[in-house]
């Protein structure tokens, strides 16, 4: 049996004038999982195409699996019958069919006229469940089904067509704490199998955790592979931003006036008995677990559901928001979770994604909308954000993730809020263009806005809160200032 | 029994016993063998549209030239067997089938090669083919169309005392269609495709799944379909009128989707769709039974789909969802 199950050297890979990789060194041990890390347009996504056999790089590459003789490229069959398989984000199945049927789904390709031979197919995907030792029932339809259950379904299916190579993409973007904790656990069952597996993620933490080693690649260019022993998250984030990201916890002492002010919040199977109170110039972490109730007391402070019991005070004067053009008139902003569908109207231009909370006060006093004013507003907006931006006329799906991410920023405080609230801020979204968004927020806040900070990152609530409220089971649990515990305590608080 | 109403089906099932129950209970007529041989005789040919549509709707898109495009198949099939001196049965449906596959891949064509969306489409066809079906015609219907044709086909006769209840030959054709559709979707791999393919496009085609195959089979099968249901129609009515099946598009659509499939793809099924047809045809007999006026059939049958599609709605709108998966993930 070969040591390696993969060994890429010299893999460049060019679009036009633009060098996607370059000169790139990858391997990976049989049984291994190994981690590739970097930034948003690092190329990882690239080399991964490169490997299962959709890219073809430039000439000089040198690639072998196991004991074959090295090539200049993978062919789509090279890749099949090495057993290299990729679960992308989106994991590509199908939620109108049943599990066994989407762990199947090849066979319904490979032979389009046999028999659907639904019983021995729910066999097969149930030896396969039982083999990776997980819940899941083979006729159940996907679509009922969490995303960490597909999740589940994805793997089976990779294990379905024999995969010995398996590259997952942000494979715990979307899960829970708990959800992750079990899919790592199945990841190090794969590997004791033999199974060599890729694991591409933002989350330092989990990518420690979890793999044996890690490479970095910044701007196309290979930086190294490392042992993930003795390996800080903080060293992996220098390796991959190629900036030395030294954060410092907050220790603000003077805030100004209370600004919004929750007293014994409750909404029926939501949260209940909720009270807490954000000055001007502060931070509020709020955080818990998914289920927590943490998003939806968010919700009822923007006026998208309304609270059953308790009352919410803004400047001091009680307010009962019916809906959301209620909370923004109020001096609401809310950044939402799922921002970059729910937050941004990607088809759209730049400029226009900016002005949309407040094209009625552009219009004033008649009823035109000036494209100058418009302009002016997000270029404004792009320049006070440090946004990256070549043209705001280009739609905003033009822009990398960090910068969509200030887009909707911009377009929340473009109303000049008082309060603001950002749900998940940094959910896939890379290690430098968090820290440039946590710059802006603690600028916003040094400014005097008051803002709630919704996240399960303990790492994120100890640095950049000042005061955090621990949610549990829709109650608060704890209700703390950061600095006075370490992380570590603080996660362990999270978590328990 | 729970089991039983989580599909469209199974409510469809239940609604057709209910109705036929009380039908049975307040009309003389309704439970006879005459007027149940008359139901299947003149929904054997929206039937086979039905099971054409919902295969479209399965693979994710919408047709709504079909009905149209019997039309054409229609008027082109008997004015060629006319001109070559008759023909016969087997002619008749070869032709008529090879008319109607082409027409569908002519929409097929368009969505996948062109991608275009699968409504805007057939909305350019539907005006292309009834356009052009008016403007060669001049509007003319045939009425003299050939003898084998003309003559009934009777596959199945019971006498009564007022003469006999025949079931002809449109029945039989329909329930071939039904079981060739629905082994195909049903029972073989090519089917699940096809419910994958409507289901997650993007997924399908990184599964390696031959998209034009998938399109052509959907608007192709449909086209075949529409041919056949072409023919039967001038079978039953015994003539070719060129503005016959104008509209029909409509109906077929409302029952299809009253029988399970979704506009979004990947959901319907053959059966759901039968059972569609079959609830509308049932009201509008029911009416007719009743001696409820015509003028008013539109309007119940619009407000009996809306009832229906809100209904299977309601369960995902209703306040106490919200409080029992909300409860759900407390306790989590």
């Amino acid at each position: 049996m070969p040591d390696y199950a993969l060994r890429a050297q010299n893999v460049t890979q060019k679009f036009g004038a633009f060098v996607a990789l370059e000169d790139v060194s990858f391997d990976l041990k049989v049984g291994e999982v190994h981690c590739l890390a970097g930034e948003n347009g690092s190329g990882k996504s690239t080399l991964i195409k490169v490997i299962n056999g959709v890219n073809t790089p430039e000439p000089g590459a040198q690639i072998s699996f196991y004991d074959s003789a090295p090539a200049a490229r993978v062919s789509p069959t090279d890749a099949k019958r090495h057993g290299v398989h990729v679960i992308w984000q989106d994991l590509a199945l199908f939620p109108d069919l049943t599990v066994a049927e989407n762990i199947t789904f090849d066979s319904f390709i490979a032979a389009p006229f046999a028999p659907r031979g639904t019983a021995a197919k729910t066999d097969r995907a149930a030896q396969i469940i039982t083999r990776l030792g997980v819940k899941l029932d083979p006729h159940a339809k996907l679509g009922d089904l969490s995303i960490a259950k597909r999740q589940l379904v994805a793997i089976c299916r990779v294990l379905d067509a024999n995969a010995r190579i398996i590259f997952m993409d942000e494979p715990t973007a979307s899960l829970t704490r708990k959800e992750t904790q079990t899919l790592l656990d199945i990841v190090r069952k794969l590997s004791g199998d033999g199974i060599s597996i890729v694991f591409v993620s933002h989350r330092l933490a989990e990518v420690l955790d979890v793999c044996e080693r890690v490479t970095v690649l910044r701007d196309g260019a290979f930086v190294g592979s490392y042992p993930t022993e003795g390996m800080t998250q903080k060293r992996l984030s220098t390796l991959m931003t190629g900036l030395d990201l030294d954060e410092h916890p907050r220790d603000i002492e003077n805030f100004g006036e209370t600004a919004i002010e929750v007293r014994g919040l409750s909404r029926d199977a939501e949260y209940d008995d909720i009270s807490f109170s954000v000055r001007r110039g502060e931070i509020l972490g709020l955080t818990g677990l998914m289920g927590s109730g943490r998003t939806e007391i968010a919700l009822s402070l923007f006026g998208m559901t309304q609270a059953d019991q308790g009352a919410i005070l803004i400047d001091g004067k009680p307010v009962n928001f019916r809906n959301s053009r209620a909370a923004i008139a109020a001096g609401i902003a809310y950044v939402s979770e799922d921002r970059l569908n729910l937050g941004l109207v990607q088809s759209q231009s730049i400029i226009k994604n900016t002005a949309s909370t407040v094209l009625d006060d552009l219009a004033k006093p008649s009823f035109y909308l000036s494209p100058k004013r418009l302009r002016a507003l997000c270029i404004d907006w792009i320049a006070r954000l440090k946004t990256k931006v070549s043209d705001p006329r280009l739609p905003v799906s033009s822009l990398s993730g960090g910068n969509q991410q200030r887009i909707v920023l911009a377009k929340w405080l473009a109303t000049n809020p008082k309060v603001l609230i950002l749900d998940a801020p940094t959910v896939g979204v890379d290690v430098g263009a968090k820290a440039g968004i946590f710059e802006i927020v603690r600028e916003l806040a040094a400014k005097g806005m008051a803002i709630i900070l919704i996240s399960d990152e303990a790492s994120e609530i100890h640095t950049h809160t000042d005061r955090v409220l621990i949610l549990r089971g829709g109650k608060v649990h704890k209700d703390l200032k950061p600095a006075t515990v370490n992380e570590e305590a603080l996660e362990e608080m999270i978590n328990a | 029994m729970r089991k039983v109403f989580a599909s469209a089906e199974g409510i469809l099932g239940f609604l057709i016993i209910c109705l036929s129950v009380l039908l049975t209970l307040t009309t003389d007529s309704f439970a006879s063998i005459q007027n149940i041989f008359d139901l299947l005789n003149n929904q054997s040919v929206n039937i086979i549209f039905a099971v054409g549509l919902v295969v479209v709707l399965v693979a994710g898109g919408i047709d709504i030239s079909f009905s149209v495009a019997a039309s054409v198949v229609q008027y082109v099939v008997v004015t060629l067997l006319i001109s070559m001196g008759g023909g016969n049965w087997a002619i008749g449906l070869l032709l008529a089938a090879a008319t109607g596959i082409s027409l569908g891949l002519i929409n097929a064509l368009f969505i996948h090669r062109f991608r275009i969306v699968s409504i805007i489409v057939t909305i350019g066809t539907f005006n292309i083919f009834f356009g052009l079906l008016m403007y060669l015609s001049r509007g003319r219907s045939i009425y003299t169309i050939p003898d084998w044709l003309y003559a009934r086909v009777s596959i199945f006769s019971v006498e009564l005392e007022r003469g006999a209840a025949t079931l002809y030959l449109p029945v039989l054709v329909m329930f071939v269609m039904v079981v060739a559709t629905w082994l195909i979707l049903s029972r073989t791999g090519f089917g699940r495709q096809i419910y994958g393919f409507g289901s997650n496009p993007d997924a399908a085609r990184r599964s390696g799944i031959n998209v034009a195959l998938i399109q052509g089979f959907a608007y192709g099968w449909l086209g075949l379909c529409a041919g056949i249901a072409g023919m039967m129609q001038a079978h039953i009515v015994r003539e070719v009128v060129p503005n016959a099946l104008y509209g029909r598009e409509l109906d077929i659509l409302a029952a299809v989707v009253l029988g399970g499939a979704v506009l979004g793809g990947g959901r319907g099924t053959v059966l759901g769709a039968v059972l569609g047809v079959m609830l509308l045809a049932l009201i509008q007999n029911g009416l007719n039974l009743l001696g409820i006026s015509p003028f008013a059939f539109k309007m119940i049958v619009g407000a009996i789909i809306l009832c229906a599609i809100t209904a299977t709605n309601l369960d995902r709108i209703l306040p106490q969802t919200r409080r029992s998966t909300k409860g759900g993930a407390l306790d989590a």
